[in-house]
């Protein structure tokens, strides 16, 4: 812990460019803890010539102010938008730093941080400790919808999808072809589940599958370009996929919980990082429901 | 915290390997592999500091998080043992210690269940086997904590009284026993948040068509609310689950095998 207290303070953000004015401020590969302060997250930017855009504003107070200041290390442009494309703490919890300036989100995702974002807070102190000191839940201001923004020379096309929470924005910069897929798209890294649902988010894993751009930026792991672009789109539904045919064979085979945590698992799916940790958490979020499901069909009566 | 359980979790390695199962006498407590600071207290007034032996045949599965401090699932499975008398689980670090105890009766020593965990917790089955000897096995559960110190959901939903001692379940037919698995309505209330007194089935009793009891099941407030319960059970075509509540509510449902 004493480490932790320590090493807490400098995220070391380095914005990369990954597009004419568009950077990407990369997360690791793994869970919150006390090293990575919470920074497991990409967040990006958009440089235009009216101002920049921000996407995401990381897991804390401390990386908000710290985005913002690697922000103006690039440009003297000032910030003129904050998004937050969904209500999970490690993607708005540096709100607090952009206070002054416009924060929009999708409605769905200004209810949730309402509703949830002080237990999100509470949860991350206990997961990243002295990281998140002084954080506190700025609410967006700005309601989102669906369509296209123009902003000093850029088309954004903002897509609101769910499945991965019940409201996720999508940013589509139409002038680049770069695509911020928020947390519908994980990049070698096990997809959270904590209010997902399954059938909702494979479907809009079809519809990104069916838009044009040239560059993703997953909302965990590393960016692509390319070839490569559709690969952790295709994979995070792979995944999802196997996650709910084991769980449903699963119950409907009869298994407890207990005994779904340590399935037989093919490489491509233990090979994602925090695999074990994420899908024992995917068990409790989802497993209730199948179990629900195969037990309804079984033979009761009531006496 | 992390870096505690990581300990712990090398000492219970530790443990295994140099596992020797050998009966120590009543009044000193083995090493325990958990390294808890509870087991001898645990031991004097849950076992009565009658004999134990941490024994690697009693399988306790248990996630390395609580993702929920109030629906962890774990599983025991004593099978190994044979000839069982009791079980009795319990979490060490929780407010109210014990989960439930079983009397397998016919039943095979084995049951899987949804806990509430109050903070990083040992988790334990102890198995009583017919020679009197207490065997020990566990694992260690890290958590956020809260679990029996929240209201249950039911207490915040209006209609919760109407469904309350409903039974769902399925048996499934298997070539060396049945599979039972029912889920209960009811709140399960610790009796732990201010002005909602404890609420929870205390005990079931599975019996087959003749009449004759399977298992018998003793539950305490820490068992999750809505519990699911998993049993191996003898072959059977049908089965009844009768219980009570602490207020004295009746559970009476026949289950049969197969499906809808």
């Amino acid at each position: 812990m004493v480490s932790g207290i320590q090493a807490a303070g400098n995220y070391h953000l380095k914005p990369e460019m990954i597009a004419p004015g568009t950077y990407v401020l990369s997360g690791r590969n793994e869970h919150f803890n006390f090293r990575n302060g919470g920074n497991i997250v990409n967040t990006g930017f958009i440089v235009t010539k009216q101002g920049v855009v921000v996407i995401d504003t990381g897991p804390s107070r401390i990386y908000g102010e710290q985005m913002r200041a690697a922000i103006a290390g690039i440009t003297d442009q000032p910030i003129i938008s904050v998004l937050n494309t969904h209500l999970h703490p490690d993607h708005f919890l540096g709100n607090q730093a952009f206070e002054d300036i416009p924060i929009g989100a999708l409605p769905g995702t200004i209810e949730g941080i309402r509703t949830q974002g002080e237990m999100f807070n509470d949860s991350m102190y206990r997961l990243a400790g002295s990281w998140m000191a002084g954080t506190r839940v700025v609410i967006p201001g700005e309601t989102l919808k669906p369509g296209t923004l123009e902003v000093g020379g850029h088309r954004l096309r903002l897509l609101a999808l769910d499945g991965h929470t019940s409201a996720d924005l999508v940013i589509l910069d139409e002038t680049t072809g770069v695509l911020f897929a928020s947390d519908i798209v994980f990049n070698s890294r096990t997809p959270t589940t904590p209010h997902a649902d399954v059938g909702r988010w494979l479907k809009a894993l079809d519809r990104l599958a069916s838009i044009e751009f040239d560059i993703l930026v997953p909302g965990h792991g590393r960016v692509e370009s390319g070839a490569k672009r559709f690969e952790p789109v295709i994979q995070t539904g792979k995944y999802l996929g196997w996650l709910s045919g084991t769980l449903s064979t699963a119950a409907e085979a009869g298994k407890s919980m207990a005994e779904v945590l340590h399935p037989d698992v093919p490489q491509w799916v233990a090979g994602q990082a925090v695999f074990p940790e994420e899908y024992q958490r995917s068990v409790v979020h989802l497993f209730p429901d199948y179990e629900s499901a195969a037990l309804q069909r079984g033979l009761v009566e009531q006496q | 915290m992390n870096t505690t359980t990581a300990f712990l979790r090398k000492c219970l390695l530790a443990a295994f390997l140099i596992c020797q199962v050998s009966v120590v006498p009543a009044e000193t407590s083995p090493p325990d592999p958990l390294n808890s600071v509870m087991w001898k207290e645990m031991h004097e007034t849950l076992l009565g500091g009658g004999p134990v032996v941490f024994d690697e045949r009693v399988r306790v599965l248990v996630p390395g998080d609580a993702e929920d401090s109030m629906n962890v699932p774990i599983l025991v499975d004593a099978t190994a043992l044979g000839n069982v008398s009791r079980i009795l689980v319990f979490a060490e670090l929780n407010p109210i210690h014990r989960v439930l105890e079983m009397e397998p009766v016919q039943a095979v020593p084995l049951i899987g269940v949804r806990i509430k965990v109050q903070q990083a917790t040992p988790i334990r089955a102890a198995v009583l086997t017919d020679d009197g000897v207490w065997h020990l096995g566990g694992g260690i559960v890290d958590a956020a904590g809260g679990g029996c110190t929240a209201p249950s959901l039911g207490s915040a939903n209006q209609d919760w009284a109407s469904r309350m001692g409903e039974v769902s379940g399925r048996l499934w037919p298997g070539d060396e026993h049945s599979r039972l698995r029912v889920q209960i309505m009811h709140p399960m209330d610790t009796g732990l948040v201010s002005g909602i007194p404890a609420f929870y089935i205390e005990q079931l009793e599975i019996t087959n068509e003749a009449g004759e009891v399977l298992t018998r099941l003793f539950l305490h407030e820490p068992v999750s609310e809505n519990p699911v319960l998993t049993l191996n059970l003898p072959q059977a075509e049908s089965v009844v689950v009768r219980g009570t509540d602490n207020n004295g509510n009746p559970i009476l449902a026949q289950v049969r095998s197969g499906v809808m």
